[in-house]
């Protein structure tokens, strides 16, 4: 109960007027910072620790959660209206917010990504109010072999997806494979597929194809069709809000299931992106219309920002229990805390009570101010769309251009990116998928390496996967999904058979 | 493969009113089967072998090269089999491709003069040429938007979030 | 002025470099703002090849650490701490060998005799780097091997051996002192010549200066990470002098103070002629250090 007193003492702490004042500023950058790619939450909040450290620890914290909140919030603005992910966890929002903003629906996909945003973060909270202790020695279970078995289970709630040549579909997977072990390879250190290139040494950024692929292809494909966007015809106006609230509620159970796959994806800590595309791909696959999703279900937004966005807010636990940071955004978080003399670890719960709690109030507030801001702007942001064409496709490509070179301050990515743009429009117009290429780039390296450290560590023994409960169940469940759709046609081969057996 | 689609367009024109699509399948196969094999020498030279202790650093690139190269190769076989209307199919239409190209080719331009000028001057230049050349606007309404582009987009980078963007002669006048 | 570092956000490198930001700006050291950009790419050898191409160029600071000897030697990029001026160096990060609180090693000896038994796990940052030098060499003095699991941070390396995925790290202090606190780890031994200075008790019955050094403990290893700090090649001495000056200033400040104490530092503080002989010897040192483990990229 002393827990609920001083989580109340910290509600008192951040609703004073001058933090409820930095909380609007941090939700205001956040924003902002989540809607230009490149721009991402850990270069707000690097480049504003050193400004917080006038003030006490407990109101520069609540700014920058709330710009952690805000940008977690924008990044699904861009990915909506213009197809261009703003943040990696974005990526899954992608495939059906867009598809919503061509048919005229980007106030619905906006509300309903920022509402679901909203729902997932508060679960993660509550989450780390109530159970924080019990969950935060979770992680420790996970090393190596468990770490790959959560990507295999992502790769596996992916696979079977797409639609189309199964052989484009695999062409396009290896090929985001490949592009991910361009670089130093981390187990050996050796530089792989760099032919020489010092350009080539920093590998492919994750954010500079994807700018590339999904954002500049898109400007390409849409403009056969003649100088304008789809999706002009936007409704812009606050009842939109109301309208698709009240559709909402009957997603709950997706948005639980959802906000429970993002939870436990932050808490191992895989991290938002895996939990996006995990949830994405389960959506589908349990869906009764799974043909639906990429034509602009509303299912395909909620889930994946439900999931992104459980997992960004439950990736703070392992940051602040044992000093793990889940993402950039937590690393350079985890280096301002070590900045205001707190030292995150096991003790920082023991020792610094106030601050931790502080922090969550501010997490629960944040959150609310943050829906509240960007709920307001809908139709604003709807309204980008009706910018002229020339106008709008000129700043979309500055903007890209920007963040391209933002991502490692390199003028050879804006290049790469608009390669990768002409790459993605033909790809697309081939009926190539895109979306495994981009799981394959952005898990792939991670997963390799998973995989090797593991066999280090059983001295090659593939064993090691099955090595417990743990790993072992999480890959069967890897297994069993990557089965389920050969089963599934098996079975209706099989009940065909007897049909037409039956029949004759 | 960026310049595959620019260099057959021509190619193909001749007996067609566009680019024909099975070209481009056939371009796009042989460019990711040229990528695998660049894969699989690079990653023979690593050693794509099974050590003791798990793959080598060329395991998963070289694995990973065949499997691209052969389903591209793969890819080749229906359409090269493809007859009738499969066959005559456009990947993209000339107006089509103009519409594109006069999109693609000032971008071009644009990220070619990033280097030299600075991200700012090219954005507005951009800016400006989309606003007359794209669009019905008349330079004056096309100049102050360029210009107001290039301000935001300083005050917002350089000022506020003091992240350094490329920069040309104009903004070394200046003293940045 | 860019401050770059050759190292990814969250680092050591990294947060040194934003304290010194924080410290500029908060005390307003100097007019210009101060901008942190990492390049971490290729182990760094992204940030160094970019600070050798800005030859001649006032306005840009390196923070280094012991990549700026390692990524050289083991990648064969072109690339040599001769390649930019060397400022000043700002603290030596010390390394700990830990283990597991729950495990039965309570000395250097337990471990290594274990090791002797059955092949043990180290884990550590990156690969054919500090952490994995401090591996070879202690193979190397101790004749026992070792397995060395290379991950992506200090901070995850820590985890894994809380987690009881791996059997023993080298973390710098500051990676690994709250599970020290927490009781979940325990040092053996630090890798330098003579003990660490802090005598404020940090667990129960513990201070720094209460871990023996390794040579006290029979292992011949002893290893310091440089945290220095360069301007690219070609530059004039006023304005060496310049940042030499303003870092001065930043190592009176009670923040950086702060920092140092936190992290056991080990506070020696070289500019100049000295700093230059001192970067030729441990570039020497690397070079042996890394020819033994068979790490080098182009053997000679």
């Amino acid at each position: 109960m002393e827990e609920i007193g001083l989580l109340m003492q910290g509600f008192a702490v951040a609703l004073q007027p001058g933090n409820m004042l930095l909380m609007l500023v941090g939700v205001v950058l956040g924003v902002l910072i989540g809607v230009l790619p490149g721009l991402g939450g850990a270069n707000g909040i690097a480049i504003l620790l050193p400004l917080t450290f006038a003030m006490p620890p407990v109101s520069a914290v609540i700014m920058l959660s709330c710009i952690y909140w805000g940008a977690l919030f924008g990044g699904a603005i861009t990915s909506i209206l213009f197809n261009i992910p703003g943040e990696p966890w974005s990526v899954a929002t992608t495939f059906d917010g867009y598809p919503m903003a061509q048919q005229g629906r980007a106030g619905e996909a906006l509300t309903a990504a920022f509402t679901s945003s909203f729902f997932g973060a508060f679960v993660a909270v509550v989450m780390i109010t109530f159970v924080a202790p019990i969950i935060a020695g979770f992680a420790l279970r996970f090393g190596p072999p468990e770490f790959f078995a959560v990507m295999f289970l992502s790769f596996a709630c992916f696979v079977g997806m797409a639609k189309g040549s199964p052989l484009k579909t695999l062409a396009a997977m290896m090929l985001g494979f490949l592009l991910a072990a361009v670089g130093m390879d981390t187990v050996t250190g050796q530089l792989r597929m760099t032919f020489g290139s010092e350009e080539m040494i920093r590998g492919f950024d994750f954010l500079v194809a994807v700018i590339g692929l999904f954002g500049i292809s898109e400007i390409l494909c849409s403009i056969e069709e003649g100088l304008h966007f789809r999706g002009q015809k936007a409704k812009i106006d606050l009842k939109v809000v109301l309208r698709t609230w009240a559709e909402l509620p009957r997603h709950w159970f997706l948005a639980i299931r959802s906000a429970l796959i993002g939870c436990w994806m932050g808490i191992t800590p895989a991290g938002a992106t895996p939990a996006s595309f995990m949830s994405y791909g389960v959506a589908r696959r349990m869906s009764k219309d799974p043909a639906g999703f990429g034509q602009g279900r509303i299912e395909g937004v909620v889930a994946p920002e439900t999931a992104a966005h459980a997992a960004g807010t439950s990736a703070l636990l392992p940051m602040l229990t044992l000093g793990v940071p889940g993402s950039p955004t937590a690393a350079v978080l985890l280096g301002g805390l070590i900045m205001w003399g707190l030292q995150p670890g096991p003790m920082l719960f023991v020792e610094q009570k106030e601050f931790v709690w502080g922090l969550v109030a501010s997490m629960y507030l944040g959150n609310v101010a943050g829906l509240l801001v960007v709920l307001v702007a809908v139709p604003w942001f709807a309204a980008i769309l009706r910018v002229p064409f020339p106008i709008i496709a000129a700043l979309i490509l500055t903007v890209c251009a920007i963040g391209a070179y933002t991502v490692s301050n390199a003028e050879f990515d804006i290049v790469l990116m608009l390669i990768f743009g002409i790459v993605g429009y033909v790809m697309k117009k081939l009926d190539y998928p895109l979306a495994p290429l981009v799981l394959a780039l952005v898990l792939g390296d991670r997963t390799e390496e998973a995989f090797r450290q593991s066999l280090l560590v059983s001295n090659g023994d593939l064993g090691i996967f099955f090595h417990n409960w743990l790993s072992g169940g999480i890959m069967a469940a890897g297994i069993a999904l990557l089965l389920w759709p050969a089963l599934a046609w098996a079975r209706a081969a099989l009940a065909s058979g007897l049909g037409r057996a039956r029949a004759a | 493969m960026s310049t595959t689609t620019l260099d057959l367009a021509p190619a193909a024109g001749r007996s067609s009113q566009g680019v024909r699509r099975s070209a481009m399948e056939v371009a796009t196969s042989l460019a990711l089967a040229l990528i695998g094999a660049a894969a699989i020498w690079d990653s023979s030279r690593l050693g794509a072998g099974w050590g003791a202790e798990g793959p080598q650093s060329g395991y998963f690139p070289f694995w990973i090269g065949l499997i691209l190269a052969g389903t591209s190769l793969a890819n080749l076989v229906p359409v090269l089999r493809a007859r009738g209307a499969a066959a005559e199919a456009m990947f993209v239409t000339w107006p089509q491709l103009r519409l594109v190209m006069s999109v693609l080719i000032p971008t071009v331009f644009y990220v070619a003069a990033i280097p030299l000028s600075g991200i700012y001057l090219a954005s507005a230049a951009l800016v400006a040429y989309f606003m007359m050349r794209l669009g019905e606007f008349t330079w004056r309404s096309a100049l102050p938007a360029a210009v107001a582009t290039a301000l935001v987009a300083f005050v917002t980078f350089e000022v506020w979030f003091l992240v350094g963007l490329p920069k040309g002669p104009i903004e070394e006048l200046l003293g940045f | 002025m860019q401050f770059v570092v050759p190292a990814g956000t969250g680092g050591g490198a990294d947060q040194m470099a934003r304290v010194i930001q924080g410290i500029v700006s908060k005390h307003a050291l100097m007019r210009q703002p101060m901008v942190v950009v990492n390049k971490a790419g290729g182990a760094g050898a992204e940030g160094f090849l970019e600070a050798k191409g800005a030859r001649g160029n006032p306005h840009m600071l390196v923070i280094t650490l012991s990549n700026l000897f390692t990524t050289p030697l083991a990648t064969g990029v072109p690339f040599s701490w001769k390649d930019l001026t060397p400022v000043t160096m700002m603290a030596l990060d010390e390394f700990v060998f830990w283990v597991n609180a729950n495990s039965s090693w309570r000395s250097v000896q337990d471990l290594i005799a274990a090791a002797k038994q059955q092949r043990l796990k180290i884990g550590g940052t990156g690969s054919k780097q500090e952490d994995q030098i401090i591996a070879a060499a202690i193979t190397k003095a101790s004749g026992a091997q070792f397995t060395y699991v290379p991950f992506r941070g200090g901070g995850e390396v820590a985890v894994q051996l809380v987690g009881g995925h791996i059997d023993a790290t080298v973390n710098n202090p500051i990676e690994a002192v709250t599970h020290w606190r927490s009781g979940a780890l325990r040092p053996l031994c630090v890798f330098d010549t003579k003990r660490l200075a802090d005598t404020g008790k940090m667990t129960e019955t513990q201070a720094w200066s209460d871990i023996p050094t390794c040579r006290e403990q029979g292992l011949d290893v002893d290893y310091l990470m440089l945290r220095g700090i360069f301007m690219p090649a070609g530059v004039k001495p006023e304005q060496v002098a310049f940042y030499e000056g303003l870092m001065a200033k930043v190592r009176e400040t009670p923040e950086w103070k702060d920092l140092m104490q936190q992290g056991a530092f080990n506070t020696t503080s070289l500019t100049g002629e000295a700093f230059g002989a001192w970067l030729a010897r441990e570039d020497e040192r690397h070079r042996s250090l890394m020819q033994d483990a068979g790490f080098l990229a182009n053997p000679a």
